[in-house]
């Protein structure tokens, strides 16, 4: 396994030779924050067309095609377009809010990217309550739609945004209960050390039953998080036009649309972190020649092959189902996963206490 | 037919009763004992079903009205003749609202082209026009002058307050009433919204996510296809019934086509008949396979559209072969059809029954089993039976509530008489019903083309019909089944080359009236589901 952190300390070694630390510190930071921004535009980019070249393969299309080869460039022409739109300002809303609500969702999904586990020694900030860290900025988005919904001065958005208020703070204890139940099997909160943790084997197999049950829940979860089908109320096109952004136009949308599929790789990240392994490779204890085969394959790759194969299985959810009724969608929330996930993490510390993972 | 007409006679020796094309034509002179006759008609002698209501201009003789009802239990098809009181400046006939729930809308409508008021009608608005209107368009003094009524650049003037009639002391008395109170929530879906099918507005109260009240305002794409029908000659009016629901084109052609003909006394041919048929029920196929992938994609179930519209293409492509069109056909004319048969049509019809089966199969497969779809369909905008017929929802929205309402099984035209065929009849009547009734049309509909396909017998595609088509005075009513129900026309003809007056009943219109009756107390997304399982179409809706 190669460890990218000897890269990353070396640099910093580097700097140090030629300015002070604060300097080193403030320099690495820049980097990372613009970094971190790229990455996140081409990782939005890429998500749009995957998601419409998938959903086309589902429906017996083929999706763009006529922009650079194999529509490669469609998303980057959409992303010009919404750039050169117009902001429609509104007379009658509350215009601070208004504005301030595109911001508030998308700094929510851009501070989740800083413990995703990009690779090995390549977390942005390593501390050791890295994944309660990331729920709690994840919980920032809604405010981010309530706001939305309500400065709109919409009665269409307003429903949106209380849909989804309700939607967003149910849903966050099923995600936050799962993964607390796989934080029991890995006795950390840190990332580096929850992948480290699986290094012989995944956690979705050495937790076996309560791991997959917590697994189904987070994956759940994590799609009504995201407001995506068949949870996507808040924007229920067919109710509601659009939900709670509505009244954005121009990039004070492309803001919503861009966190939409971030999120989409943050709770497929985080599933893979805590499910597969993050960036740790496949390994199967008694298969040596394997697992060195396997760990030639760079960490990077790893993770991401794992979060784009998990947003397959979101995006399967949504071009497959038809959309669930606000009323069920609280019921399967309060009345099932709840009670099995409380249920589920007795069970798991019951595994974890008799030393029944494999 | 002899019975009904001996008990009318009996209980009301004041009609005079007659025998038109459709069944029993009663004309009552009097209206001040029309609710009486009314009620004796709708509780004694069970004519459940009020098919339309034919507001009329009489010039002289006044204004009125034609009452067309049937018996559902017996498919006994009876009219009556009502004439106004008063004189043309403000005529009016007794309500029939109490009797059977869907005239509320109709006397709506016949007040909002003639100015009858309808007396204790509790909602006396205009239907389609704006309330602003000056006139009223189908009474034959109107003025059309576009001075009149000229093209306002203002916002229309919406109001939350309706007007009724009432007598008092022998008196009519104007009376206004709200329909929203004061402090409601009140939503517009519509006009422009994706889950409307068209133009359609609901003004939506709401509590919450539920819903307590939905007032139907229609209107925004009514193009007055009764009075443009009043100006053109009789082949002229026929293009415009592909314009009313879009879907049924075929169907809607081939009754004003039947109408005519038996009006004028023309004789077509069996391949001309098996010809109309066979493209009713493919557009029957089509429209159904159109309703299963908008609804799912009005649930959510975005893939279903593309799979639905797979097959609904390849009709499409058949119909483009034949009719050198893909919406608006035109392809049944007085006295046949346009042209003949394409040489590929009886390979590409077997081509596609084929591969239909194998494409039900999967609906059902990925959408009807799936256990979201049958929460958000199962026990959601249940219409009873007695609902459904009181409220004139037929086809398979009536045909889900149990209510045998074929109008090919009932008075059957053309060949189906003699192609075996079941009536789909489900009794849940709740929105999984109304999507089931219509994949098992679909299977039906197959199973009568697949029996005349290969049976086309040999003729003229078109007998010979005068060039000027005139039709002698008189008044002849006929229903055909469209793919959203029962689409009555009815043709008063004073003897000249034009109709004097062309009443056409869609079916679409009670659908989407009964809307707020089975939405109230349910959720604001169940709108969703219960709209859009009415499949109404809204051209259909606001000619």
């Amino acid at each position: 396994m190669q460890d990218l952190s000897v890269a990353t300390s070396w640099f910093h070694s580097f700097l140090l030779g030629y300015i002070p630390e604060w300097a080193a510190v403030t320099l690495e930071c820049l980097l990372i924050g613009v970094g971190l921004l790229l990455l996140y535009a081409v990782l939005a980019l890429f998500y749009i067309l995957f998601e419409r070249k998938v959903c086309a393969a589902f429906q017996c299309r083929l999706g763009p095609n006529r922009v650079g080869p194999w529509g490669l460039l469609q998303s980057v022409a959409d992303m010009f377009k919404i750039l050169i739109k117009e902001l429609i300002t509104l007379n009658h809303g509350d215009k601070f809010l208004f504005e301030l609500a595109p911001f508030l969702v998308i700094i929510a999904s851009m501070l989740a990217f800083a413990v995703l586990p990009w690779g090995n020694g390549l977390e942005v900030i390593n501390f050791n309550v890295g994944i309660f860290f990331l729920l709690a900025v994840s919980s920032i988005g809604v405010l981010g739609i309530l706001l939305a919904g309500w400065s709109s001065n919409n009665k269409y958005t307003l429903i949106g945004a209380l849909r989804s208020g309700a939607q967003m703070v149910s849903y966050e204890l099923s995600m936050g209960l799962s993964v607390v139940t796989m934080v029991v099997i890995a006795g950390t909160m840190n990332v580096h050390e929850i992948c480290m943790a699986q290094e012989h084997l995944w956690f979705i197999f050495s937790g076996h039953i309560p791991a997959i049950i917590a697994f189904i829940i987070f994956m759940i979860a994590g799609t009504a998080e995201t407001n995506r089908g068949p949870f996507d109320l808040p924007e229920a096109e067919s109710e509601l036009t659009a939900g709670y952004h509505t009244e954005y136009s121009g990039i004070h949308f492309g803001f919503y649309y861009l966190a939409e599929y971030l999120n989409l790789f943050i709770v497929s990240g985080v599933a893979a972190l805590l499910f597969f392994g993050g960036w740790m490779p496949l390994h199967i204890p008694g298969f040596d020649a394997f697992n060195n085969i396997m760990d030639y394959i760079p960490s990077v790759v790893w993770f991401l092959a794992k979060a784009v194969a998990l947003s397959f299985i979101i995006i399967w959810f949504k071009w497959t189902f038809p959309r669930l009724r606000i009323d069920q969608l609280l019921t399967l929330e309060w009345k099932y996963l709840l009670p099995i996930n409380l249920f589920n993490l007795v069970l798991m510390v019951v595994v974890v206490l008799y030393r029944l993972t494999l | 037919m002899a019975n009904t007409q001996e008990k009318i006679a009996k209980l009301f020796p004041q009609v005079t009763v007659s025998q038109g094309n459709a069944g029993i034509e009663l004309t009552l002179a009097d209206q001040s004992r029309w609710h009486d006759l009314a009620s004796a008609l709708r509780h004694e002698l069970g004519f459940d079903f009020l098919v339309t209501i034919a507001g009329m201009d009489w010039k002289e003789e006044g204004l009125g009205c034609v009452y067309y009802m049937v018996a559902s239990d017996r498919h006994e098809c009876l009219s009556v003749k009502v004439t106004a009181t008063g004189d043309r400046e403000k005529p009016y006939i007794q309500s029939v609202f109490d009797l059977w729930d869907i005239a509320t809308i109709f006397e709506r409508e016949v007040y909002d082209y003639f100015g009858i008021i309808f007396v204790n009608n509790p909602d006396m608005r205009r239907l389609f026009l704006n309330i602003d209107w000056k006139g009223y368009p189908l009474r034959k003094d109107y003025d059309a002058d576009p001075a009149t009524n000229p093209i306002s650049i203002e916002s229309e003037r919406q109001t939350d307050f309706t007007e009724s009639w009432v007598e008092k002391d022998g008196k009519i008395v104007k009376e206004i009433k709200r329909i929203f109170q004061p402090d409601d929530f009140v939503i517009n879906i519509g006009p422009q919204h994706p889950a409307t099918h068209g133009v359609l507005r609901f003004r939506t109260a709401l509590d919450g996510e539920i819903i307590k009240k939905i007032d139907v305002y229609l209107g925004y794409i009514h193009r007055g296809v009764e009075k443009i029908c009043e100006e053109d000659t009789y082949p002229q009016t026929l293009h415009f019934m592909d314009r009313l629901d879009y879907f049924s084109g075929q169907i809607y052609h081939h009754g004003l086509c039947m109408l005519y003909e038996e009006a004028a006394g023309i004789q077509v041919n069996k391949r001309i008949e098996v010809i109309r048929v066979l493209m009713d029920e493919l557009s029957r196929i089509a429209s159904h396979c159109l309703f299963i992938g908008t609804y799912c994609m009005d649930l959510g179930a975005t893939t279903m559209l593309f799979y639905a519209l797979r097959v609904r293409e390849q009709i499409l492509d058949i119909f483009e072969k034949t009719c050198g069109a893909r919406m608006t056909f035109n392809y049944a004319c007085i006295g046949g059809v346009m042209q003949d048969l394409h040489p590929d049509f009886v390979h590409d019809v077997h081509a596609l029954l084929d591969v239909l089966p194998g494409n039900i199969k999967e609906y059902n497969t990925l959408f009807t089993g799936n256990v979201i779809a049958r929460d958000r369909m199962e026990g959601v905008g249940v219409l009873t039976r007695e609902d459904a017929i009181s409220w004139a929802v037929s086809g398979p929205n009536g045909r889900a509530s149990g209510w045998a309402c074929d109008v090919r099984k009932n008075f059957p035209y053309a060949v189906y008489d003699e192609v075996d065929f079941d009536e789909i009849i489900l009794h849940e009547g709740d929105a999984m019903a109304r999507f089931k009734a219509r994949i098992l049309e679909m299977e039906q509909s197959a199973r009568i083309i697949a029996q005349l396909i290969d049976n086309i017998p040999e003729g003229d595609y078109l007998v010979k019909v005068p060039k000027m088509l005139k039709i002698p005075a008189g008044h002849w009513f006929k229903m055909v089944e469209g793919c959203r129900g029962t689409f009555g026309i009815y043709l008063e003809s004073d003897g000249g080359t034009i109709p004097y007056r062309l009443k056409l009943a869609p079916p679409c219109l009670p659908a989407a009236a009964v809307v707020d009756h089975i939405t109230e107390g349910e959720k604001i997304a169940d709108l969703i589901t219960i709209g859009g399982s009415m499949d109404y179409i809204v051209p259909d809706i606001d000619r």
